[in-house]
């Protein structure tokens, strides 16, 4: 068991994630609210947020639902902007795969956006971090954000279109990832690989499917890759 | 829009599908050591999909109706800046959220 002083790795956890409540809380009240709107009972709509526990899927899954979409077209839709959590998946693997199989599949349950990106940055930093460390930094991250998930779309349900509606909460999603990916532009290669990753989600976003932004996200791995082999060969030769 | 048991079959088949998608890789290689090449794209997954999933949203607003638009072009930047330089997320959030707020209360 990991030390539960204030500096133990899950409490680190828990004050990275601490911020995203900002974005969590505001997001989950609009799903249940939109919810609620769209004519889903209760339950229906905790369903999404317990069982999917992805916001941008969630609605898009429910806008497409209720613009009468074709169901299957509407499930593989939704399907494809979480296509991203497979690549935190693979991404997570080298750090946390020497974890029990329930405890992965308990950090796979939980792989949002504001966990991963976390803890990628967190695990990069310190690699002398043993798995057990790194699961409880991975959970202490989670602890502030998803029970809020919860809680807040049963609020937002509940409340339904009560909430006011002058917010500009459109843009609270934006400003939370903006904020996450300035710290991660640590190298060269990581700055080429994001912009490589923005223009070409521009140029492709009349994709279907959200598969702009999967090729976008490819190439820019590709590119992040081949980027640090170039700086690295360069920084070889200089020093020889 | 569809209801009942129809409606319940979809939420639980995207719940799976989403957890499959989280677990494909962390549940199924587990500790399998992965080839060199492939970890060094894997360090640049984050970095390589937020930008992406961000960029459309900043350039064209929903509530905009997707035409640009300074105060949010204008938060998105300060955001990105003091993310970048001051490496804290939350200092990042606030700047992000004060420029919005005030950039809509100047133009709108």
């Amino acid at each position: 068991m990991p030390r539960q002083t204030t500096n133990s790795p899950y409490w680190q956890g828990v004050r990275d994630g601490a911020p995203f409540i900002l974005v969590i809380v505001p997001f989950s009240l609009l799903f249940g609210v939109v919810g609620t709107e769209a004519g889903l009972h209760i339950a229906e709509t905790m369903a999404f947020s317990v069982l999917v526990i992805a916001g941008a899927a969630q609605f898009a899954a429910l806008q497409l639902l209720t613009d009468n979409a074709p169901t299957l077209i509407a499930l593989v839709s939704a399907l494809a902007v979480n296509l991203r959590m497979a690549m935190y998946s693979a991404s997570l693997t080298p750090w946390l795969g020497g974890a029990p199989l329930w405890q992965r599949a308990v950090a796979a349950y939980f792989t949002v956006d504001q966990s991963y990106a976390c803890a990628v940055v967190k695990f990069e930093d310190r690699p002398d971090w043993s798995v057990p460390e790194r699961m409880a930094y991975f959970f202490g991250v989670v602890t502030p954000i998803c029970p809020l998930w919860y809680v807040f779309t049963l609020v937002g349900a509940l409340v339904g279109s009560a909430m006011p509606s002058g917010l500009p909460l459109d843009f609270a999603l934006p400003i939370t990832f903006l904020a996450m990916i300035g710290p991660m532009l640590r190298t060269p290669a990581h700055v080429v690989a994001a912009l490589t990753s923005v223009t070409l989600a521009l140029v492709l976003a009349g994709l279907p499917w959200n598969l702009g932004l999967l090729l976008a996200g490819i190439a820019g791995m590709v590119t992040g890759a081949q980027a640090e082999v170039l700086i690295e060969r360069h920084q070889t030769r200089e020093h020889t | 829009m569809i209801d009942g048991p129809a409606l319940w079959l979809f939420i639980a088949a995207l719940g799976l599908g989403t957890f499959g998608l989280r677990f494909v890789f962390l549940g199924l290689i587990g500790n399998r050591p992965l080839p060199a090449w492939l970890l060094r794209h894997l360090r640049y997954t984050a970095v390589a999909v937020l930008p992406g999933l961000v960029a459309p949203l900043v350039v064209w607003p929903a509530a905009t109706g997707g035409t640009l638009d300074a105060p949010r072009m204008a938060a998105a930047l300060v955001t990105l800046g003091i993310g970048y330089w001051l490496h804290n997320v939350i200092l990042a959030i606030a700047a992000g959220a004060l420029t919005l707020f005030a950039g809509l209360a100047l133009i709108g």
